[in-house]
């Protein structure tokens, strides 16, 4: 035998061998499935794939979406959200009222209810809870760290910082079954605030047991004891075990008030890359992610995956900064919003479902408008505008992020191309400014006064215009670009309205002034939708993506 | 031979501290504010000074990069801006992601890619050695997470033979006491959860493999080539030796030694690689967290990592030379 016949032999052998794996590792995966159906450990598990780690898991701390995903299996707040509305309902209180002057609410609670760690949930653990976010002083007071606290209740007890002093909570006061929170001042927001997981019930037992405001060894509030290993709730689930990086696991609570969950574990994985996680619901490996891209919703219904549309509780729209004297023209705004096509820039580059928008806000939020001024499509007003304005012909810059998909603008660039084209239609010249989504783009619009028109929104986070009008048009921003005390006093009335009823009237008000001043173009409410695997039944989706998964099912 | 790598590592020590400064510069000259990247869109302008503040980014340059010097000589590299995870902990955490798959990748290009180019050189000219040339060209143009996704494609998707992502089945409880997930099943025991740790390395070691493979079987078989053309092989078979004494003593031996250099050179393109492929297959590895990182501006871990990397690929280099010295005994006069 020559020495090549022996090479080509242990060739054959190498690629038979590899051959031989490939097959033995195929068995093993038939094996897996079999057990799977055969009813083994693997069925009563919902694995969902999130896209980053949750930052951390005491609620308080964390306004991620990813950390806020676990913290709705595992804590509940005074108030819920009614499943598949962004309608504040009964949770830990089953009711509530409130003085005419708006400064107290008294909330009944809901008897019987245990935290996982078996200690009572009554009127002390609620005052606790509201005492210790107030309480917080130091390193806690930072943006990163209390955000949402700061965003609604504007302060602390004390703080250094005197932007920080002047707190909307006052006290609460524990009487029988019901507690009282005082408010220094009317806002008019506070029950759908109480919806958001930051301002959950946790445990008073486990938070002291395991010093949840103390940094600990690993000097960050976030990442203490009690933040990684010992959330403690009232919850459907349980945090069972993290293992950084690779999965957090979540088990049935058998106590849970509400009857105990039908599925027994969830596993949330982490998949960064929006690909790989598309992948991985398509191999089975999962069983669910969010923010399906537009372009996989056909792809994934057509192989019967479940796509399932979340009612857009958001905006996208395009900002004209008036700080850019071609755009301080009112005449030039107005052409810009004539020259607008919503229709097409929907159809052409946002997901099936979306709807053109027509205030600042989407429509099921308390305080949008009956009717506003509109500018529908017609480019021969806005050429006859742009004449009057002197402007035809003039170069507009043309700010928008790249590498970017967020759930209010999943395809910055194809929006900005659809909108361009209509701009060169009726006369204007465009001159393209592409920036990096973060931290390049979103620095330019925020905090430089150098760009023109641009492309920008949100995703509300609670059922409150607060979350959208409040935050865009409170006070003077390099973003808009204009000074306008008027406007910014209607918001602040608004905000601080004794109940929601007045609160909705006087922001429809804001949102009509709006329409007329036109600072930016309401673009869409684009739809962001959640895929699931075909074997799990039983999801209702929220528009806050507020989601329990207690009545989730799996099949066979 | 001590006395050189002693030499070599006292060596390793002024580079890196360049390296820290260069490093600790070409980040801040970035544009973006890691404080804006942190709090996001609806971020206040007091917000983000207030932590930019608190992560001492107001200070001066030099006051900035003299703490960051004091505090890395306690072994101290600052904490994540975005988790608050110490940035030691967090790179030991995924560091045995990063091994595993780089080692496997390696392994994959070596034992493939030696044995191909030898057999391409042998029968140069004949079918193998064009499909081996033609593939390795291949594996050298196609992009690394083009060629992920499809790997994951075929094998995953279409075949269901392996999983698309992740370093063991989530379902499975294993033990780790080492995070090298294949080792820790093989010491602990459980077998089942090694086989399904190597499982998922498959695919990301093919990814990752692809390009050093092409490279070694391209290097090999020039090298292979041009040794057998050289006098003393000509000697050798004059001799009268075996084909087998002279492929072993003389013609691999020699063949080996710019094949261990790219071998050492492929490390860095490693880890580069790294950083895609884990990204593309979630491995949580150390050029994730790094992809991540430099989205969010996130300097201590930035600075921190890279830190890291460069030990890393200074020890492998090390490796190399001394694995040189193990194939040449001319280098060990050097």
């Amino acid at each position: 035998m020559s020495p090549t016949t022996t090479r080509i032999r242990r060739l054959i052998a190498v690629a038979g061998a590899t051959g031989l794996a490939l097959a033995i590792t195929s068995c093993s995966s038939e094996r897996g499935t079999q057990k799977t159906a055969a009813g083994g450990d693997k069925a009563g598990t919902f694995v969902f794939a999130a896209a980053s780690e949750p930052v951390a898991l005491d609620p308080a701390f964390v306004a991620d979406s990813e950390s806020t995903r676990v913290a709705n299996q595992i804590f509940e707040g005074l108030v819920s959200i009614k499943p598949g509305t962004a309608e504040p309902a009964p949770g830990l209180a089953t009711s509530w009222s409130q003085t005419d002057d708006g400064l107290n609410y008294t909330f009944q609670l809901r008897k019987g209810v245990k935290f996982s760690d078996g200690t009572p949930f009554d009127a002390e653990a609620v005052c606790f809870n509201f005492e210790r976010w107030y309480n917080w002083n130091g390193p806690l007071q930072a943006e990163n760290i209390s955000n949402l606290y700061q965003l609604v209740f504007a302060g602390f007890k004390t703080s250094d910082n005197p932007a920080l002093t002047k707190s909307i909570y006052k006290s609460c006061a524990a009487e029988g079954d019901a507690v009282t929170i005082t408010l220094t001042r009317p806002y008019g927001s506070l029950i759908p605030a109480l919806a958001i997981s930051s301002f959950a019930m946790q445990s008073p037992a486990a938070l002291k047991q395991y010093k949840a405001d103390d940094p600990g060894a690993s000097g960050d509030v976030r990442r203490n004891e009690y933040s990684s290993a010992h959330p403690t709730g009232t919850g459907p689930y349980l945090f069972e075990s993290w293992e950084k990086g690779q999965r957090l696991t979540l088990r049935a609570n058998p106590g849970y008030w509400g009857g105990k969950p039908k599925i027994d574990k969830i596993v949330v994985r982490i998949i960064p890359d929006g690909t790989a996680r598309l992948q991985a619901l398509q191999s089975g490996e999962i069983d669910g992610y969010d923010l399906v891209a537009p372009a996989d919703v056909q792809g994934l219904s057509g192989a019967g995956f479940q796509v399932l549309p979340r009612e857009p509780l958001n905006i996208l729209y395009l900002g004209m900064n008036q700080a850019d004297p071609l755009l301080a023209d009112i005449r030039v705004r107005k052409a810009i919003a004539h020259a607008l096509d919503k229709q097409a820039i929907v159809s052409q580059t946002l997901p099936a479902g979306t709807k053109p928008a027509e205030q600042f806000i989407p429509p099921p939020v308390n305080g949008y408008a009956d009717s506003v001024a509109t500018y529908d499509h017609d480019p021969a007003k806005a050429k006859k505008l742009l004449e009057e304005a002197g402007a035809v012909g003039k170069t507009v810059t043309f700010n928008y992020p790249t590498g970017t998909s967020r759930p209010y603008m999943p395809s910055p660039e194809d929006t900005f191309v659809a909108i361009r084209t209509q701009l060169e239609a009726v006369g204007l010249k465009v001159n393209a400014v592409p920036e990096k989504w973060s931290p390049e783009y979103l620095e330019r619009i925020k905090a430089k006064t150098d760009h023109g028109l641009y492309l920008l929104g949100g995703t509300g986070i609670m059922n409150s215009a607060d979350t959208f009008l409040g935050i865009f048009f409170g006070r003077k921003t390099v973003e808009w670009g204009f000074e306008d005390k008027k406007l910014f006093e209607s918001v602040a009335a608004a905000r601080s309205a004794r109940n929601l009823t007045e609160q909705g009237e006087k922001y429809a008000t804001v949102s009509k002034e709006l329409m007329d001043l036109l600072p930016g173009i309401p673009v869409a409410h684009p739809v962001p939708s959640l895929a699931l695997s075909p074997r799990i039944s039983g999801y209702v989706t929220s528009p806050l993506a507020a989601e329990v998964w207690n009545n989730l099912q799996i099949k066979g | 031979m001590i006395a050189f790598v002693a030499r070599r590592l006292a060596l390793v020590v002024p580079v890196l501290l360049g390296l820290s400064l260069l490093l600790f510069v070409w980040l801040r000259l970035l544009p973006g504010d890691p404080a804006r990247a942190l709090l996001g869109e609806r971020a206040t302008q007091e917000g983000i000074d207030r932590v930019n503040h608190l992560y001492g980014f107001d200070r001066s340059l030099p006051e900035q990069f003299l703490l960051f010097l004091g505090r890395l000589a306690r072994g101290d590299l600052g904490s994540s801006i975005r988790t608050g995870q110490s940035v030691v902990d967090s790179f030991l955490e995924r560091f045995p992601a990063t091994v595993e798959l780089a080692v496997a990748g390696l392994g994959l290009a070596v034992v493939a890619g030696i044995p191909l180019g030898y057999l391409a050189a042998r029968r140069r000219g004949g079918p193998l050695d064009h499909l081996s040339v033609g593939a390795s060209l291949l594996g050298v143009v196609v992009p690394v997470f083009f060629l992920a996704y499809l790997l994951k494609y075929v094998f995953a998707i279409r075949l269901g033979w392996l999983p698309t992502a992740g370093r063991q089945d989530v379902r499975l409880d294993a033990t780790h006491p080492t995070g090298l997930y294949v080792l820790d099943g093989v010491l602990t025991g459980e077998w089942d959860a090694a086989w399904d740790a190597l499982r998922h390395l498959i695919l990301p070691a093919m990814a990752l493999g692809a390009i050093p493979l092409a490279i070694i079987v391209r290097i090999t078989r020039a090298s292979v080539l041009e040794v057998m053309n050289e006098d003393f092989v000509r000697t050798a078979r004059a001799k009268g030796l075996t084909r087998a004494v002279i492929r072993r003593r003389h013609v691999m031996r020699n063949a080996l030694l710019p094949v261990s250099t790219t071998i050492g050179l492929q490390a860095g393109a490693l880890l580069a690689g790294a950083v895609l492929t884990e990204t593309v297959f979630a491995l949580n590895g150390v050029g994730e967290f790094l992809f991540t990182a430099v989205n969010h501006l996130d300097y201590p871990v930035l600075q921190g990592f890279v830190l890291f990397i460069a030990v890393i690929y200074a020890i492998v280099n090390l490796l190399v030379d001394v694995s040189y010295a193990v194939i040449d005994p001319r280098a060990r006069q050097r």
